[in-house]
């Protein structure tokens, strides 16, 4: 019997309409992918299931769970059924729990809810469960607080909440996306032996197509609130009848042109798509032609690069080093040193970009810091344009703050959503000597908005009025509108849908490819750093492990750390392949 | 944790001691002469400037603020210039008002605001949150000495419960003294029970928007049980801030419902010793709140670490 049947699922917001005659089964111990971009509506047709819905929606339709609908269910009746019969686990696993209670009480709260165990029954179970989900009681006790756990482990503790009374449903909403590459395999290993253990029908959401490719059964291909294409996942995505399918999974491994020869994605058979490997890139893309295609008019502000240019490295980093004090145990005792990043050593030629991968914690983002000078070093030099920059005053940095500018993950945090986007794009320009005038201030982000693909009038706008995709092009304006010669790009197309990922890369390379500029690319995501840069650096512990051509480490990682990326990045043509051979 | 308290303790302890300089400043440069005071106008200079001698008012300065200070430490506040004793037993005799009235109204106050706002906060945009906002802002409005004239007219005047003022003193029985301190409670209780319940009510809305919430949901935790079982500790933080503010007022602030209620508390000494230049008595009472505004801070400090955990860990 099907164990959850959505059908003619729509709901709005007020006057919004959300959803959209959605249709959706879940049988038990099927695992069903869930996949679209943000605002598509795959977490809203979550909460629909659990009746967690914002205030002011509204749902018609039938949302079958063991033939009742959920729908016409009483509010007392959703009570019993969540977190006993259906158990769901979110994105956030840093705000998923309550800071103030243990884990033990968190866990161990559901199943007094649901069983009317005592106390100390409760417990026991709570620490049975945390056991299954790899917290043993030994190293993990019921009473450590959340914030005495990373990432990974607490949403460890949050699977342990929802699969506490082994429901048989579980909802997944992006389980592993704030999770890096390799707590992400983890955890979804997790999820797929409970599955397999319970007969457990789960819903697994996510924007990544390679991860519900993995793990699903069937997928179900969402936009804008409708269900486009359901089915068995290898046939659905071997066959790609649907043209948004096919454009989703091009976005998800788009190389930006001229960086790489794409390979054939999907050859229609599975011996050729197992044999589809990335094809290592052919080089010479940058001639010194197309970098002197710099405009004439922005010569006030940079010079053009030339050609002698090319021998000396742009930055160079020797032993830098950057210790942080660690939480101090008493008020007299000296506080124990954590070493974020140990004496790392690379260099950047003029228009080369590098990757800089690696787990969460490894240091990346301090390496980051430290070589945009936000942060002092303990020890070691980084020479930036032959000019050491390490430790210098504020008014020296100015000439090499121009020259290397930053763009940040989150596009809208990043920018002031009181002020219109000229004044936000033009605030580099600060640094610039002698200052522009307004006329040329204006002149300038129009060119910057202009090599960005937005249109000069969008200056008079606010941020908020822009896209997600959009806002990161105008960080991208905002990070270029100096001719910076370096741009750190601290994992700037993680927060961003494939399909902008793909134009904001490409943009990416667009620009390294006209302006000649530099990218440091710190990154968690292969894919990405595989589509745009010459060099990775792995970076594991604060030290770097591994180096060499991007091709090189990735197809053939040496040090454990990369070994360990490299297996637990998820991969849309491994996993197609693997799905054809699984599912015939 | 120890570090964290260690911490929070020398910032009280520093605190004090800036207080003190402060109080003791401001008062060296008012004009008024103690010993002239005591005397009359009548006295001859001889008999002023034994009396100052006598008083150690021709000591040098930094002798006298040790002094002061030293004498503070042992609980020797000096004696009144006005009535000739001590101050502390001045202060002890008020405390025991006050004290009581400030602690009564706290607890009226929690008890009313929690509820008030935990119910607006469930019903949050609806007719409910409404209404009891609406009666917040009422209660925030009203001047107290008016709402303690209605207070006097119900219950005293009209159902004749308890009396319209005075007090009788603890000597008289515990049961007469703490109906006198009835009505006053309730008047202050109310303004500082509105603030309170407008701040759990926008605390509880803020918490109720965290993610971890929408894990207890998904737990199959009925609305209410939310609010009270994961959303009220994480929002007490911000209430607990208020509630220290309100018990510093309450123990001080209070000289208009005294007056009113014409209860013999802290708040009448500051003033009856103002306008007498009874300065000693004023150093003394304006430390010793100062004391009791540090102490309370230093408890809500301690109590935060008490309701979040990530606190004890610094």
């Amino acid at each position: 019997m099907t164990l959850l049947a959505i059908e003619n699922l729509s709901l709005s917001i007020g006057e919004t309409p959300i959803l959209k005659n959605i249709g959706l089964s879940i049988e038990p111990g099927e695992v069903l992918g869930l996949v679209g971009e943000s605002g598509s509506g795959k977490s809203m047709t979550a909460l629909a299931i659990m009746r967690l819905l914002p205030q002011g929606a509204r749902a018609d339709g039938k949302i079958l769970f063991g033939g009742e609908n959920l729908l016409d269910a009483s509010e007392e009746a959703m009570c019993r059924l969540r977190g006993d019969d259906i158990g769901m686990v979110f994105q956030e696993p840093m705000t998923a729990l309550n800071p103030v209670k243990t884990i033990g009480e968190q866990v161990a709260e559901g199943i007094r809810w649901h069983t009317g165990a005592g106390r100390a029954e409760a417990e026991r179970r709570a620490a049975q469960m945390l056991d299954r989900v790899g917290l043993s009681s030994a190293k993990f006790p019921l009473s450590r607080y959340p914030h005495q756990l990373s990432g990974g482990q607490r949403q460890r503790v949050v699977i342990a909440i929802a699969c506490a009374l082994k429901p048989k449903l579980l909802i997944a909403d992006e389980p592993t996306t704030a999770l890096d590459v390799v707590l992400q395999a983890q955890i979804l290993e997790l999820l797929r032996e409970l599955v397999d253990e319970n007969r457990m029908g789960l819903l697994l959401i996510s924007h990544d197509l390679a991860v519900v490719t993995e793990m699903s059964d069937r997928i179900a291909i969402m936009r804008s609130g409708e269900v486009l294409e359901t089915g068995e996942t290898a046939r659905t995505l071997s066959a790609q009848q649907h043209p948004y399918t096919r454009q989703l999974a091009l976005a998800s491994t788009h190389v930006p042109a001229g960086r790489s020869l794409p390979s054939p994605l999907w050859g229609g058979s599975a011996i050729r798509l197992s044999e589809a490997k990335p094809v290592s890139r052919g080089g010479g893309i940058r001639s010194p032609a197309s970098r002197l295609t710099v405009s004439a008019s922005l010569r006030p502000l940079a010079d053009p690069p030339h050609k002698g240019e090319g021998r000396h490295p742009l930055l160079e980093v020797a032993s830098i080093t950057r210790d942080y004090p660690g939480p101090r145990p008493s008020l007299f005792s000296k506080a124990k040193t954590f070493r974020a990043v140990d004496d790392v050593s690379f260099s950047l030629m003029p228009g080369r970009s590098v990757a800089l991968v690696g787990r969460s914690g490894c240091g990346k983002s301090t390496l980051a810091r430290l070589v945009l000078a936000l942060d002092k070093a303990t020890s070691g030099t980084i020479r930036f344009m032959g000019k050491d920059i390490t430790g210098r005053p504020e008014a020296e940095l100015r000439q090499a703050r121009r020259n290397m500018q930053v763009v940040f993950q989150d596009p809208y945090g990043s920018f002031n959503p009181r002020h219109r986007v000229e004044r936000l794009v033009a605030e580099p320009l600060s640094l610039v000597e002698p200052a522009p005038d307004p006329l040329k201030r204006r002149e300038l982000v129009a060119h910057a908005l202009h090599q960005v693909g937005l249109k000069p009038h969008d200056m008079q706008k606010y941020p908020h009025e822009f896209s997600g995709g959009q806002r990161q092009r105008l960080s991208i304006a905002r990070a270029i509108i100096t001719r910076p010669k370096l741009v750190v790009a601290d994992e700037a197309v993680s927060a961003l849908d494939v399909s902008i990922r793909a134009q904001v890369l490409d943009l990416f390379a667009e620009l390294n490819r006209t302006l000649g500029i530099a990218y440091l690319f710190i990154t968690h995501d292969l894919t990405v750093a595989r589509a745009i840069t010459d060099e990775v650096l792995v970076m594991h512990e604060g030290r770097i492990v591994e180096r060499g051509t991007t091709a090189g480490v990735l197809d053939n990682p040496q040090s454990e750390a990369a070994k360990a990326l490299v297996d637990a990045a998820p991969d849309l043509r491994r996993a197609i392949s693997h799905k054809l051979r699984e599912q015939g | 944790m120890t570090a964290y308290l260690a911490q929070r303790f020398l910032i009280a302890v520093a605190t004090l001691l800036v207080a003190s300089l402060v109080v003791f400043a401001v008062l060296e440069v008012l004009p008024g002469d103690p010993a002239r005071l005591m005397l009359g106008i009548n006295a001859t200079p001889d008999a002023v400037e034994a009396l100052r001698e006598q008083m150690g008012l021709n000591s040098p300065r930094p002798v006298r603020y040790l002094d002061w200070v030293a004498g503070m430490l042992s609980l020797d506040f000096g004696r009144s210039y006005t009535y000739s004793v001590p101050v502390i037993d001045l202060v002890a005799e008020r405390i025991a008002v006050s004290l009581p009235l400030a602690l009564i109204s706290l607890v009226l106050s929690v008890a009313i605001a929690i509820p008030v706002g935990a119910f607006a906060a469930q019903r949050r945009g609806r007719a409910g949150d409404a209404v009891a906002m609406g009666a917040a802002q009422v209660g925030v409005a009203i001047p107290n000495f008016w709402f303690a004239l209605l207070l006097i007219y119900l219950f005293a005047v009209w159902l004749r419960l308890v009396p319209a003022g005075g007090f009788p003193g603890w000597s008289a029985g515990v049961w007469p003294a703490l109906k006198a301190l009835f009505l006053p409670a309730i008047a202050l209780a109310l303004p500082q029970a509105a603030i309170l319940a407008r701040v759990t009510r926008s605390a509880l809305i803020e918490t109720l928007g965290e993610d971890y919430i929408r894990t207890a949901r998904a737990k199959g935790l009925p609305f209410g049980a939310v609010l009270w079982r994961h959303a009220l500790r994480n929002a007490l933080i911000p209430m607990l801030t208020i509630i220290g503010l309100q018990f510093s007022f309450l123990l001080a602030g209070t000289i208009i419902i005294e007056n009113v209620f014409y209860l013999p508390g802290l708040g009448r000494l500051i003033f009856q010793a103002i306008t007498q230049r009874d300065l000693i008595v004023v150093e003394g009472v304006v430390m010793l709140l100062v004391a009791t505004v540090v102490v309370v801070n230093l408890l809500v400090d301690l109590s935060y670490a008490i309701v979040d955990p990530r606190l004890r860990t610094r």
